[in-house]
């Protein structure tokens, strides 16, 4: 364990005075479980995200005899991972909200009061969230052990009235609604968009259009059938999703994946990396109007697909994870032939950044443009490449590395700006890096296995990390008998970003609202899970 | 921005010669499993793999759905034995004989609005590759709207989700007659890996009229495309069904 975990534990330890105690390590080294009562979390959960560096991972609820309530924190290098879990006595279902305190946590509360019915005294809107008020009556809360998840709702009785709420009042003020089915080819998620003239007041996003229940439908199911599960939660970063799944199987089990199949899941994951960044890049392109830019992006696009399609057989990287390696092996003359396709679109990526660098009236359209500032981006806990273009340099790859990217070579890119043009830049960057990685693994993979062959599923629970290409993603599951799933919390890096995407929009004019939607490379999918 | 125009001009043509001619390029299509003739006991054990039913036992092998696989791949790359895996794209057909294809005056015209009602994200990732230059389906005369008041044909991917079900409404009853439904993806066919459940259906069928279905999770860009050429009248569907030649279970649908 490391040196700097132990510090933090002890200090929890000598400032809460007893109150709050450790409790053995999970299954896995560097995490460190906490036992807190409720009325100190919002304290303890404070000193670690505002004093410690810590950055708030989620919230994570399961219900046993009580309810349990474990908040998820990671920190930089060798600062590891700090469970802090709370239990609630059955037949309460209050406790106080730590989001006055932590922004982050805003979102994780209202889903969890949505979703299991607990309410978050102190927290200012909870209600209507993931669950529509008018499709749903707020009574309903499908995540409950007792609800039944595979039958239609009978009793709705929706509230045929519920209107998005307006809250600017000016002379002038007017709300522009978009969505759910808007512009060509979008994902759902409805705007509504309120101005005074040209700008944007208050831009607040309504989700969950495509909430498909994916937490609720695990439950039941056999470990690898949720793994097919686990790749549909994006399919643009399915890859990611999976080993994020698999990664916590394999640490509950136990099991000891092959270095060579580990390897070659840092070199997909790193394929699919490039591929989401080039996509975000042609939707910026799109976004200002550069047809040809969009164009030649959006080429190099399909042949980052094409060339997944033929070295794995899925152009979206489906059917390739499996709990202790690959479904298949991936042999190294085609990876090498993938690493040099992949140098290649490399290369055209970097003339494209070099012309879209000495394009005006482009970078017109992005410079100074959806500014989101340091404080705010670590306020809200964003992720991913939006945070690191705000200066928060955090990425689980090098802060808590898995699949052994510490043996490997690399940098992660920050800016400091915080507006649009500097995420872009930062996507054309981490696409570099991404390609870097892709030729020195093709180049020297270890030979051996790519799958663990006897192994078996034990009951518990462990967390699965990764840094998916939009950011930190946080697979927690729990295991019953016979490798039956109890609980599955998803968290994604969506959803943390769509929370801080209206500090991007708002006071900023109306006709910038598209570019700021696409420099964020926002997934609704992974967000409404 | 001379250089753009320059740098357009120097790119060239990329789009694929299909429907003219096939499409060759690697990666371009998962595949889908074949209809496999097997022993009895062999073909139970490939068919209890499969995790969405989209495979059949018959009397002399392994039947296929195609509008239920998930591309798992489970039953090719298991190990014991397998399933034939076929390439192709040419995937779509016809859900119902009701309405058929359009007739000669939409041939080369077609508006299109996409409506996503709750899927992973890969359909509507292939459906914007349609608009990219490998694709282009504006040569065909295919047109994306945003507006259904334009559109003569809707294009649903997604599992049908609770909350998609009234825009969805909204935006079929809002087309001008006549028009198409057209369903992509086994979430939108048959509930998918999600399967029917509180939130989700089981597929879009159940809510709507559907014409043509193409198979696929997601199905290639070639697979949406043959889609529309089957629902512009151009191309003949394939069947969503593949049996083993010469079994008693031999009708096409």
């Amino acid at each position: 364990m490391s040196g700097r975990l132990d510090q933090v534990v002890e200090q929890i330890g000598l400032r809460w005075n007893g109150a709050v105690r450790p409790s053995p390590n999970l299954a896995h080294d560097a995490v460190c479980q906490i036992e807190c009562p409720s009325e100190q979390l919002g304290e303890v959960c404070n000193w670690l995200f505002s004093e410690q560096d810590y950055s708030f991972g989620g919230l994570i609820v399961e219900q046993q005899k009580h309810w349990h309530l474990r908040y998820v924190f990671y920190g930089g290098a060798h600062a590891g991972w700090i469970h802090l879990t709370t239990s609630l006595p059955g037949g309460e279902s209050q406790l106080p909200s730590i989001s006055r305190l932590i922004h982050a946590a805003d979102w994780h509360e209202r889903e969890v009061e949505d979703l299991y019915g607990l309410s978050f005294e102190g927290h200012p809107r909870l209600g209507d969230f993931v669950l529509h008020n008018d499709v749903f009556h707020e009574g309903i809360a499908p995540m409950l052990k007792n609800f039944n998840g595979s039958e239609p709702v009978t009793d709705r009785s929706p509230d045929t009235n519920w209107r998005p709420r307006r809250i600017v009042e000016e002379i002038g003020a007017f709300a522009m609604p978009i969505g759910p089915i808007h512009s060509t080819g979008t994902a759902p998620v409805y705007f509504q968009l309120e101005t005074v003239g040209e700008d944007v007041i208050r831009a607040q996003p309504r989700l969950f259009y495509a909430y498909r229940g994916l937490e609720k439908i695990a439950e039941g199911r056999r470990a690898d059938d949720v793994l097919l599960i686990a790749e549909r939660i994006s399919g643009t970063s399915a890859f990611a999703h999976s080993l994020a799944l698999c990664q916590s199987v394999e640490r509950l089990c136990q099991v000891a994946v092959p270095r060579r199949a580990s390897t070659l899941r840092i070199l997909i994951a790193e394929l699919e990396r490039l591929r989401h960044h080039i996509s975000a890049i042609a939707g910026i392109c799109e976004s200002t109007g550069l047809a040809v830019a969009a164009a030649h992006a959006s080429i190099l696009e399909e042949e980052l697909l094409r060339i997944s399609g033929a070295l794995t057989g899925h152009r979206y990287l489906f059917g390739l994870n499996v709990f202790g390696g690959l479904s298949m092996d991936l042999e190294d003359t085609r990876c090498s032939l993938a690493a040099e396709a992949v140098a290649n679109v490399s290369d055209r990526l970097d003339t494209l950044q070099a012309m879209l660098s000495t394009s005006s009236s482009f970078l017109d359209r992005l410079e100074e443009v959806g500014v989101i500032e340091f404080p705010d981006a670590r306020d809200f806990g964003l992720v991913g490449p939006v945070a690191r273009a705000s200066g928060l340099s955090r990425d689980l790859r090098n802060a808590q590395p898995y699949c052994g990217y510490d043996r490997i070579e690399f940098l992660v890119p920050h800016e400091s700006e915080g507006d649009g043009y500097a995420r872009l830049r930062l996507l054309f960057r981490e696409a570099q890096q991404s390609t870097r990685i892709i030729s020195a693994i093709a180049k020297s993979l270890p030979a051996g296995q790519c799958r663990t062959p006897e192994w078996g599923l034990r009951p518990g629970a462990a967390l699965g990390w990764v840094e998916a290409p939009g950011g930190a993603a946080l697979h927690w599951l729990r295991l019953g008998e016979q490798g039956v799933v109890e609980r599955y919390r998803i968290i994604t890096p969506s959803f943390a970003n769509w929370h801080g995407f209206r500090l991007a929009a708002e006071n900023f004019a109306f006709q910038d609202f598209p570019i700021i939607l696409a420099t964020f490379a926002l997934s609704v999918h992974e967000n409404d899970r | 921005m001379t250089n753009w125009v320059i740098k357009g001009l120097r790119t060239g043509v990329k789009s694929t010669r299909y429907p003219r001619a096939e499409e060759t390029a690697a990666g371009c299509s998962p595949g889908l499993p074949a209809a496999t003739r097997l022993p009895s006991d062999l073909a139970e054990m490939i068919v209890a793999r499969c995790p969405t039913g989209a495979l059949e036992r018959s009397l002399e092998g392994v039947d296929v759905d195609l509008r239920r696989c998930v591309h798992c791949f489970r039953c090719t790359r298991g190990s014991n034995c397998t399933v034939d895996w076929s390439g192709g794209y040419d995937w779509a057909g016809f859900a119902t004989e009701r309405t058929g294809a359009f007739g000669p005056p939409f041939g080369r015209s077609l508006h299109i609005l996409v409506v996503d009602t709750g899927d992973c994200g890969a359909c509507l990732s292939e459906v914007k590759q349609l608009n990219n230059p490998y694709y282009n389906m504006h040569r065909l005369g295919f047109f994306l709207t945003p507006t259904p008041r334009h559109a003569d044909v809707l294009l649903v991917v997604g599992a049908l989700t609770e909350q998609m079900r009234l825009p969805l409404r909204k935006a079929y009853d809002a087309m001008p007659t006549p028009k198409r439904v057209v369903a992509a993806g086994a979430c939108a066919l048959s509930g998918g890996v999600f399967g029917r459940s509180f939130i989700c259906s089981g597929g879009v069928g159940e809510f709507l009229p559907v014409d043509v279905e193409v198979p696929g999770n997601p199905p290639p860009p070639l697979a949406i495309l043959h889609g529309l050429m089957v629902v512009a009248g151009r191309k003949p569907p394939a069947s969503l069904y593949r049996r083993v030649e010469n079994s008693s279970a031999d009708e096409p649908r």
